[in-house]
């Protein structure tokens, strides 16, 4: 009952309202302000300087005192001023496997003609990534978070914050921008071997062997396997190209659930059929994806691979995704 | 770097050193040496550590640093507090805080002791010299709090130099809205340490031969003053001080107690004036002969010295009033009067037979007392301010042998001879004369200007100032120390005042620090409420006091944010560009906004199929913008005519 409370209240006081697409302004109400620890001593400091200056009737004390203290209030503007009004931009964030960093970008705008600098991006506290936002510029900042679980990871309610110029004051906002990353099963390590592949009808070769016969070289795309990259060519400075086999345009592998050992569990499985979609495509081979309830063609290539592992990542996820 | 506990750069480093020395520099003058070598060498090593990289030193060794430091303190100062001894211990232990100096905390800990040396800088000298070296001071320690906070680039000195100063710049309205109107305390809260009085030159309560003569080496300001009625002569300015009775053949002492009731009658009209006096750490304080009130927390007796209930520890002020020609003392007691004539046996044998003679010669108290000042005058006598070393039976040795002194020892010698001629004197010190500042209006007596002369007692007339020194130099009361001494005799500069030109900087400068004084170091709680009455405040209660502040702090403050708000959201100059979004306003406010992704010829299409009444005037606007933006044409008469049909267009 207290915890609801203390919910409703806060998401009242700091107009929290669930994840917003398009772009935030930090519009003055939006970002909020409290004296720091620092900013605590600093008016201790200041209240012993009172004293003593009463004391010792110094007038050039009074003066410095208060000069301070003026400089404190005004300090509160400057930390402020170096928050408010940026827009702020959700990026993009690409997929990555469960146990790994989630890095989200967002992009700070600073449209007017005061530099900004020392901006922080955490989302929970503890760790941060700092920016400068020059008058007029558009600056990315990226955040990395934990993603422990495959499925949809959201970085929740991500704060922006600064000390800026004194580090007596800590100025911040809230940002619940609507973004999402992708998190794959980690791959199981070490991994059951490929399935066997299918012949595809109308071709010659044998099965298994397509790693055999070197028919050619191709560009090199991210992702081909160092071991088909033909380094000697790379090594006369020709760019790096891919060793080309024949016979992996006619294997086909279908990389079924059905085909996995009954007593692993969902995620062993899925843990599995990740790394079979890694080694298959790391071989070059054509493959398709068969789970419960959801089926990928027989296709190959980097799109290919996404595919899969989203596949992999969502299964029986409902659309739901966790938080960060 | 805003990670409060990340390790410190060694800009920062370097930075913090810096701006500590630069505050703790002025200390240097009265550190003992062995406290001033350590805080270079702790410094040193600081930067040395940031440099070459190598852990801080261990806890240990420092803990073992800050008890010798500790009891070097207290075997220099026999004490840990008080002032002194407690800036030697804040200096110290600054030195060591900074070989703790790990993180962004430990900095801005030590940038905030830095504040705190800045002020105890105050306890010693307040001059605008002072101000201006600390404010710099100031300004440098917050440079490196801003420094710290930077994030990802390091910024150039110019500009973190120059946030600082605009941080500072900024604070100036507040500052001083702040410092008149802050409801103050009357000082002290808990009573000054006995250390703060400490090498002041000033009158004391005791006089020996030599002790005004030295004080006339020195031009400081003893006090200043305010007339509000007319300026009296220069011969009637004798500024009251300590009075001296007891002599013991070579020194004069005042009394330790004070007897009696200040009483007079009063002769002419009153002279009214403020005394503003700065510390001499003694009790006394001084007025025109003869003050006709007693200043409030101060006391006087029947000799009409005024004590302060405590030392003059700051500079005070009070209002006074004088009467020139006035009567006192005709009744005055046996038992003072005894005094009065009390000389040691013993001493000064061949005055003691000289008065006895003369008393034989003139039975009249007036009459002889002018054949001594005749004498004076007449038998060769001299005034020099570098008069020569008398010895046990000094009045002897002047009278007879050396003929030439200072205003000091004529008094004593007066003295003694008329209470060997059963005339009852004593003698009073104080300064005598004044120098007028023609651009302040106001009168400066500086320690030069020190004094004494003679009282004695007339039946029937009361005590009756006598100066024999007059009478050897009528210079000295007429026109000053400066025209009565000697061109070899050692005279500060500024008293002597040759160079017309050295002598009006020198007033220009007198007139800044008194205003200096005046509205700065004096703003005691008294003058805040006569300034507040000044305008229009009466009875400034602190609750009245503190809601003035409260509301002009407010209005400072919105102000403050106004002009630092105001440049934050970008700005569009193009008046094309103006004019258009004039133009999707009207439309918004009649709830047909532009979508973000919308080109105007898109919107102006959809507008069209809801308001097909507008159509001519939209396709017109819209037209013309894509014309003047993305098209070749230009021209002022074009821009305008878009202008024109915006401000027209009506949804």
């Amino acid at each position: 009952m207290y915890a609801a409370l203390k919910d409703r209240f806060l998401s009242r006081l700091f107009q929290w309202g669930g994840p917003r697409s398009g772009t935030i302004v930090l519009a003055q109400r939006r970002v909020f302000i409290l004296p720091t620890r620092q900013g605590l001593m600093f008016a201790f400091v200041l209240l012993l300087m009172l004293i003593g200056s009463t004391n010792y009737n110094l007038g050039l004390g009074f003066v410095l005192t208060f000069l301070l203290g003026a400089m404190g209030i005004n300090a509160m503007l400057h930390t402020f001023r170096n928050l408010a009004n940026l827009r702020i931009a959700a990026g993009r964030a690409g997929p990555v496997f469960a146990g790994d960093i989630a890095r989200f970008t967002i992009h700070v705008e600073n449209g007017g003609e005061t530099d900004r600098y020392a901006i922080g991006l955490t989302h929970d506290r503890k760790e941060a990534v700092f920016i400068d936002a020059p008058a007029r510029a558009n600056v990315p900042a990226t955040i990395g978070i934990p993603a422990p679980r495959r499925g949809i990871l959201r970085p929740g309610r991500l704060t922006l914050f600064t000390r800026y110029p004194l580090g007596i004051y800590y100025a911040w906002a809230y940002l619940e921008l609507d973004m999402q990353c992708v998190v794959y099963p980690r791959p199981a390590s070490p991994g059951l071997p490929l399935p066997p592949a299918a012949s595809s009808p109308g071709a010659g070769a044998e099965r298994g062997n397509g790693q055999e016969d070197f028919s050619g070289l191709r560009q090199y795309h991210p992702g081909d396997s160092p071991r088909h990259i033909a380094w000697k060519v790379a090594a006369r400075d020709q760019g790096l190209l891919t060793k080309q086999f024949s016979g992996r345009a006619e294997t086909e592998l279908r990389l079924d659930w059905a085909l996995l050992p009954p007593q692993l569990n969902t995620e062993e499985r899925l843990a599995h059929l990740a790394r079979w979609v890694l080694d298959a495509h790391a071989r070059g081979l054509s493959y398709g994806l068969r789970l419960p309830g959801a089926t990928v063609d027989m296709a190959m290539g980097e799109a290919h691979r996404e595919r899969c592992l989203e596949a992999l990542a969502l299964f029986e996820q409902g659309g739901k995704g966790m938080n960060g | 770097m805003t990670d409060t506990a990340q390790p410190l750069a060694q800009r920062h480093v370097l930075w913090l050193v810096l701006s500590l020395v630069m505050v703790a520099a002025p200390h240097a003058l009265r550190l003992p040496w062995w406290l001033i070598a350590l805080f270079a060498t702790l410094a040193a090593w600081r930067v040395y550590i940031g440099h070459v990289r190598i852990p801080l030193p261990n806890r240990w060794l420092l803990l073992l640093i800050v008890i010798a430091a500790t009891a070097g303190v207290y075997l220099g100062y026999r004490t840990l507090f008080g002032r002194d001894a407690g800036v030697a211990l804040l200096v110290a232990m600054l030195g060591l805080k900074l070989l703790e100096t790990r993180s962004l905390r430990d900095a801005m800990l030590l940038i905030f002791l830095g504040y705190f040396l800045v002020i105890t800088n105050f306890f010693y000298s307040q001059t605008m010299l002072t101000a201006f070296y600390l404010l710099a001071s100031v300004w440098m320690i917050t440079a490196t709090m801003v420094g710290l906070h930077y994030a990802r680039t390091e910024p150039p000195l110019r500009v973190q130099l120059r946030t600082a100063g605009v941080l500072l710049a900024q604070s100036a309205p507040l500052m001083l809205v702040l410092f008149v109107l802050f409801p103050r305390v009357p000082g002290p809260l808990w009573g000054m340490p006995q250390d703060a009085s400490t090498g002041v030159s000033g009158l004391s309560d005791t006089m020996t031969p030599g002790s005004i003569a030295n004080l006339i080496l020195s031009d400081a300001v003893a006090f200043r003053v305010k007339f509000e009625s007319e300026i009296p002569r220069a011969k009637d300015l004798y500024w009251r001080g300590p009075v001296l009775w007891d002599f013991d053949g070579r020194t004069w002492t005042a009394p330790r107690f004070l007897y009696g009731k200040p009483e007079f009658d009063p002769g002419g009209k009153p002279v009214r004036y403020e005394v503003t006096i700065e510390p001499h750490y003694k009790r006394w304080l001084f007025a025109l002969d003869l003050p006709g009130r007693v200043p409030p927390r101060a006391h006087s007796g029947s000799d009409f010295q005024l004590l302060a209930f405590a030392p003059v520890n700051s500079r005070q002020r009070y209002d006074m009033v004088s009467y020139l020609n006035s009567t006192y003392g005709v009744r005055e007691s046996r038992f003072a009067l005894r005094r009065a004539l009390a000389l040691p046996d013993g001493f000064n044998p061949r005055s003691v037979e000289l008065a006895r003679s003369l008393r034989r010669e003139f039975p009249d108290d007036k009459a002889l007392i002018r054949e001594v000042l005749r004498r004076f005058n007449t038998q060769g006598f001299s005034y020099t301010l570098s008069p020569p070393l008398l010895g046990t039976n000094s009045v002897d040795e002047f009278l007879f042998e050396v003929r030439s002194g200072f205003c000091e020892i004529y008094a004593s010698s007066f003295a003694v001879l008329m209470r060997a001629a059963g005339i009852p004197t004593r003698i009073v010190t104080g300064y005598q004369g004044g120098e007028i500042n023609p651009m302040g209006g106001y009168m400066i007596v500086r320690q030069a200007f020190a004094h004494a002369w003679n009282e004695v007692w007339i039946e029937g007339e009361g005590w009756k100032r006598v100066d024999p020194t007059a009478a050897v130099s009528p210079l000295r009361v007429e026109s000053g120390i400066a025209a009565a001494a000697a061109r070899s005799d050692p005279l500060p500069l500024l008293v002597r005042g040759d160079f017309a030109l050295l002598r009006e900087l020198q007033m220009t400068l007198d007139l800044f620090t008194n205003s200096w004084n005046q509205w700065v170091l004096g703003y005691t709680p008294e003058r805040q409420r006569l300034l507040l009455a000044g305008v229009g405040m009466d009875d400034a209660t602190w609750q009245k006091m503190a809601a003035a502040l409260l509301i002009v702090t407010g209005a400072i403050v919105a102000v403050l944010a106004m002009l630092m708000l105001r440049r934050l959201n970008a700005r569009v100059r193009d008046p094309v560009k103006i004019a258009y979004l004039r133009f999707c306003d009207k439309l918004r406010r009649k709830g047909l906004p532009r979508g973000p992704a919308e080109g105007p010829g898109d919107y102006a299409r959809r507008i069209e199929q809801s308001r097909p009444d507008l159509t001519p005037a939209i396709a017109a606007i819209t037209r013309l913008y894509v014309a003047l933006r993305y098209g070749a044409q230009t021209g002022a008469d074009r821009v305008s005519e878009l202008r024109r049909l915006v401000r027209q267009f009506s949804a």
